[in-house]
């Protein structure tokens, strides 16, 4: 049956309202309830934005307290010592401490995600699906701070081993050179920050990879491609950009995150060439173990350096919602 | 007979051959086999090592042998697949060695005296002692932060579902995917920078407005989704009846998704629940009972993790109430969690997805 033959014939053309009329019929803020209504909830919307503007306004506020008192150069001094008369203190190595970690936890944590998302999507048995994307999102519940204590107390004794091995074998490279230290390092960190940011990465990869057009695998698989050679010329060209935004997000919460840090290194205001030897920090976790002992002008450093922290998260997720927002079907900010 | 059996069962050439089906499971069983062997043999005393060489072995093995049998490329086919599920089991190792961890160590302090004594006059490094002020505390902070959080971000979904148009909306729908990435222990200093400024003490609803600021952006971006599932013909059904649009809203879009807002609102408590960072900043733990969140330092369930695991300087009691605490924790967030998705699966939308 033919459907276009029932539609009905289109109604004579209405008169049309005035250009007032209908821009308020829009809005629908005709009635008093409605204003009102509307008014709340765009009220709401606003004070999301003002709050944004507050934090970034307030610490930038507080950070220049601290920053107009500092001897040494902020960006440039090794040293946090706020209760030294003139006060010097620099973010160098908590910025280097946050990049390494950050890093090591994307090299680990985005291959392993990505053949998780293709495992979810193309290789699990169907029945398995549901129930191992659940257990993904239980990795994802689970507090930081469990993931500290559990990194501290359980992680750390597991890794002698391997800290020995790639002392052994790759030590000469001065970056796995190891002197004997409890394994409480960079890559300790690196480590436990991926197995943080697996979840994420994998969920949004997950969601880029079933968009994949099915028109596209079937015409690689009839032309005799294996599964591998169909992932490798449909599926991965195809989510990309997904994968890129996806391993931003990750890369957010690694760069963010504190109590893991905080519980699992034990840190030292130096530049630690070598991953497995203990040292080096990050900037939450240098708030979070310095605070309890900082003065109120110390207090005004620690914010000045969250502030960078909030700045360089505020570009990585900028980034990758922009590459996100290109393709709006795939959100990943419920993962 | 035989022969003839044997030469049917031959493999057809058009295909080439093909390794059998159990090949997979074989391989992987003996390489875990030698790599446990070549752990015992060479001594290494840690099961990292001894997973990660079953690993390489299996991969390794995988390709080999396929690559002998069947060809190159179905070789790097089989590899692809090994890796994808040497991956997997990578992901599941730490979680169930996480889970198992938190039980078995849990629940040994774990009891009806742990649940209701405070640590008041408990040193941290002896034995004894509770997490009732920490539980209460929690449950304070987490519920102050929901009354402030929900509402604020169910509103904001509703404009940007219902009204949402131009330039404002636009900017809301960024800065709240922004605000998602925002790392909590910003949003604790962002409230501490406000205490330095009014000179306040740390207290309990401090915490609860870093908490509420991570949790709207949260309760925002599920909300909107759940709205934009109640199919439009409701709205226009309800609209063509003269009913005003926030009626409409109030009595025909709400109660259709309320299930999956309700839903979004307890994923978002259980996400907070767990925060440590800016509660440490502003809530700065207290090992007395303070059940009033809006005077005096509070304690948290997750800061008293940090402070039992931070302070005690490695005693074995204080590892122990730190594990049992980590159990209640997680039990409660995963309880939240599965009530959650409960509600979602038993008040879900029917629009034939």
């Amino acid at each position: 049956m033919d459907i276009s033959t029932q539609k009905p014939q289109s109604p004579p053309p209405l008169p049309q309202p005035s250009v007032t009329e209908q821009k308020r019929a829009a809005r629908g803020a005709t009635r008093p309830g409605d204003r009102i209504f509307l008014g709340l909830t765009r009220g709401s919307g606003i004070l999301l934005l003002v709050i944004m503007a507050a934090i970034a306004v307030f610490l930038t506020y507080r950070a220049s307290l601290a920053i107009s008192k500092d001897e040494g150069n902020f960006l440039t001094t090794f040293e946090w010592n706020t209760g030294a008369v003139p006060p010097v203190f620099g973010i160098a190595v908590l910025a280097f401490g946050t990049v390494v970690s950050s890093i090591i936890a994307m090299v680990i944590a985005v291959p392993i995600a990505v053949a998780i998302a293709l495992f979810l999507t193309h290789y699990a048995p169907r029945r398995l699906r549901g129930p191992i994307s659940y257990v993904i999102d239980l990795l994802a519940a689970v507090p930081s701070i469990v993931y500290g204590l559990w990194g501290a107390l359980i992680l750390v004794p597991h890794l002698n081993g391997l800290f020995g091995w790639l002392n052994d074998y790759l030590g000469w490279t001065g970056v796995f050179s190891w002197q004997d230290g409890p394994p409480r390092s960079m890559l300790t960190v690196g480590v436990l920050l991926a197995i943080m940011i697996l979840p994420i990465i994998t969920n949004v990869s997950r969601e880029v990879f079933r968009q994949v057009p099915q028109m596209h695998e079937e015409a690689a698989l009839a032309l005799g491609a294996t599964r591998w050679e169909v992932i490798r010329m449909a599926v991965l060209p195809f989510g990309r950009s997904g994968v890129i935004s996806a391993s931003m997000l990750g890369l957010g919460r690694a760069l963010g995150e504190t109590m893991a840090v905080a519980t699992v290194l034990s840190p030292s205001f130096t530049i630690q060439t070598s991953l497995l030897d203990p040292g080096g920090g990050t900037f939450a976790q240098n708030i979070a173990s310095k605070f309890s002992e900082a003065t109120e002008f110390g207090r005004d450093a620690l914010i000045a350096s969250g502030l960078v922290l909030f700045v360089i998260t505020l570009l990585v997720n900028g980034a990758a919602r922009a590459i996100i927002a290109r393709r709006k079907e795939y959100s990943g900010a419920n993962a | 007979m035989s022969t003839a059996l044997v030469a049917d069962k031959r493999p057809s050439t058009l295909r080439g051959a093909r390794l059998p089906k159990w090949s997979p499971w074989a391989i992987a069983t003996g390489s875990i086999a030698l790599g446990i062997g070549i752990g015992l043999a060479a001594g290494l005393d840690s099961e990292v090592q001894w997973g990660l060489l079953a690993g390489l072995l299996f991969l390794l093995g995988t390709y080999g042998i396929a690559a002998r049998v069947e060809g190159r490329r179905q070789a790097k086919d089989r590899i692809a697949t090994a890796l994808v599920w040497v991956a997997f089991i990578l992901a599941v190792v730490p979680l169930a060695s996480l889970v198992w961890a938190t039980v078995q160590r849990g629940v040994k302090v774990l009891d009806v005296y742990f649940l209701t004594h405070s640590m008041g006059v408990v040193a941290d490094s002896e034995p004894g002692g509770g997490i009732y002020h920490a539980i209460l505390g929690s449950l304070e902070q987490v519920g102050l932060a929901t009354l402030i959080g929900a509402p604020i971000g169910v509103l904001t979904a509703i404009y940007l579902v219902e009204y949402g148009r131009g330039s404002l909306a636009k900017a809301v729908t960024f800065f709240v995917d922004v605000m998602t990435g925002i790392p909590s222990i910003v949003a604790g200093l962002f409230i501490l920078s406000l205490m330095l400024m009014l000179d306040l003490q740390p207290f309990g609803f401090a915490g609860s407005l870093a908490l509420a600021i991570l949790m709207m952006p949260v309760v925002v971006r599920s909300t909107e989704e759940m709205l934009k599932l109640v199919p439009n013909e409701l709205r226009e059904a309800s609209l063509a009846l003269g009913v005003p649009k926030w009626r409409t809203i109030l009595k025909v879009v709400l109660p259709t998704s309320i299930g999956g807002i309700v839903t979004g609102i307890m994923l978002s408590i259980a996400r907070i629940a767990g925060e440590t960072a800016p509660v440490l900043l502003l809530v700065f733990g207290n090992p007395f009972i303070n059940a009033n969140p809006f005077e005096g330092a509070q304690a948290s369930l997750p800061l008293y993790i940090y402070q039992q695991y931070a302070q005690s300087a490695g005693s074995q009691p204080a590892y122990d109430r730190a594990w049992a605490a980590s159990l209640t924790l997680i039990a409660f967030v995963m309880i939240l969690n599965l009530v959650a998705r409960g509600i979602a699966r038993w008040k879900a939308p029917k629009t034939g997805r």
